[in-house]
């Protein structure tokens, strides 16, 4: 997806991954996997109060396409791999909270889950305001069932150089796992319908 | 000799596009990997730890492929390389310095034009403890524009009984480089300075 013609005006795209092992002292065979796509953009309306947001919520449709996308491509993975996911925002501080609320919730699930196919669970998220390098823990939940407690997790995204005032830096979390070493019970994601969401 | 364990791996690519100024045609892309590895040497002082130098080599080259790979790039559109290491509390900065060897010549092998010492930086650090990891122009060390670092960490390491060794790289100048100095287009590329 090019980033030329979008409304967001990106500074930056940053990808992590990253892939466990090992832990305990136990083998994760094969690997848990995770990756976080971040874009650092402009806030079109930093520094000052304005009621109607739609610029904001056309940015989130963009950024669920192209960050969704993206995170996708890092793990390597087809799209129907994906088995949870997060999305989060960090509004530098000549903006406001309502900004990544505007980002986020509207329209940033619809492409985000074309991105990861079928997704019937909502996306977990968070949000904050922040200076530079600000972390933010990206809740992780199973994409089709919000109650598969294996998939219970977060991702802890930053950049140390943003975001600046005038900035937002908006964060999607895919994963091709849930924790490395599940063992609390709950539903299972083998046993999950996957029909309303939830179970 | 010890094995080496590998718990977790991280890999970070950037694309800049700008940073206040215009709008860059190709962005600027910077990738880093870092591998969570145990240290075998951690919690008594051991006189003896190059046998662990042979060790890392493999896991050196192999890190410096990865990250060429996940950047999307290849052997000839790398420009900048830098390296380092954060040793878990339980360790001491000397293993840090293992990485030297095994970091540098596996990213010298596998980046086309690379005369340039690969520049580096250590510490012993807790948990979740970032490293701004240092960047030099792969090819001659004086050249201006590729001066930069990149800062890496992750949250869960490095446990005291742990350390992270570290490769980033990058494919140019700075977004906005303007400060003059030697450039990339000026170099002679023999001895690795100028």
């Amino acid at each position: 997806m090019s980033t030329e013609k979008l409304t967001a005006k990106i500074r930056k795209l940053s990808t992590i991954v990253e892939d466990i092992h090992l832990e305990i002292g136990q083998q994760i065979a094969p690997s848990t996997r995770r990756a976080a796509a971040i874009a650092v953009i402009e806030n079109p309306f930093a520094g000052k109060y304005n009621e109607d947001l739609e610029e904001l919520m056309v940015i989130g449709a963009e950024l669920g396409t192209l960050l969704g996308e993206r995170a996708v491509a890092a793990l390597g993975i087809e799209p129907a791999q994906v088995e949870s996911y997060g999305k989060g925002a960090i509004v530098g501080e000549n903006g406001e909270l309502e900004h990544a609320a505007a980002i986020l919730h509207p329209r940033l699930g619809g492409p985000l889950r074309a991105a990861v196919e079928k997704g019937a669970a909502l996306v977990p998220s968070s949000k904050k305001m922040g200076g530079l390098g600000t972390p933010l823990d990206v809740p992780l939940g199973h994409k089709d069932a919000a109650y598969v407690r294996s998939h219970f997790d977060a991702m802890e995204v930053r950049i140390n150089d943003a975001p600046r005032a005038n900035e937002i830096l908006v964060a999607i979390v895919v994963t091709d796992s849930g924790r490395p070493l599940p063992r609390v019970g709950g539903l299972e994601a083998k046993d999950a319908e996957g029909k309303d969401g939830l179970r | 000799m010890p094995e080496v364990i590998v718990r977790k791996t991280i890999t970070t690519v950037e694309d800049i596009f700008h940073e206040g100024g215009p709008r860059a045609e190709k962005p600027y892309r910077r990738g880093a990997i870092a591998s969570v590895i145990k240290n075998p040497y951690a919690g008594r002082y051991v006189e003896e730890i190059t046998p662990f130098i042979e060790d890392l080599k493999p896991l050196g080259l192999k890190m410096a492929q990865d990250l060429i790979a996940a950047m999307g790039e290849n052997s000839a559109t790398i420009e900048g390389y830098g390296k380092g290491a954060i040793v878990g509390a339980g360790g001491e900065l000397e293993h840090g310095a293992l990485w030297h060897a095994p970091g540098g010549y596996s990213m010298r092998e596998v980046v086309k034009d690379s005369k340039a010492i690969v520049a580096s930086t250590k510490k012993v650090g807790p948990v979740g403890a970032r490293l701004d990891v240092p960047v030099t122009h792969a090819n001659a060390s004086y050249v201006r524009s590729h001066f930069d670092s990149i800062e890496v960490g992750i949250n869960d390491a490095p446990r005291a009984d742990e350390m992270l060794v570290i490769l980033v790289m990058t494919t140019g100048p700075r977004v906005h480089s303007r400060s003059g100095g030697l450039l990339a287009s000026e170099i002679k590329g023999e001895d690795g300075l100028k």
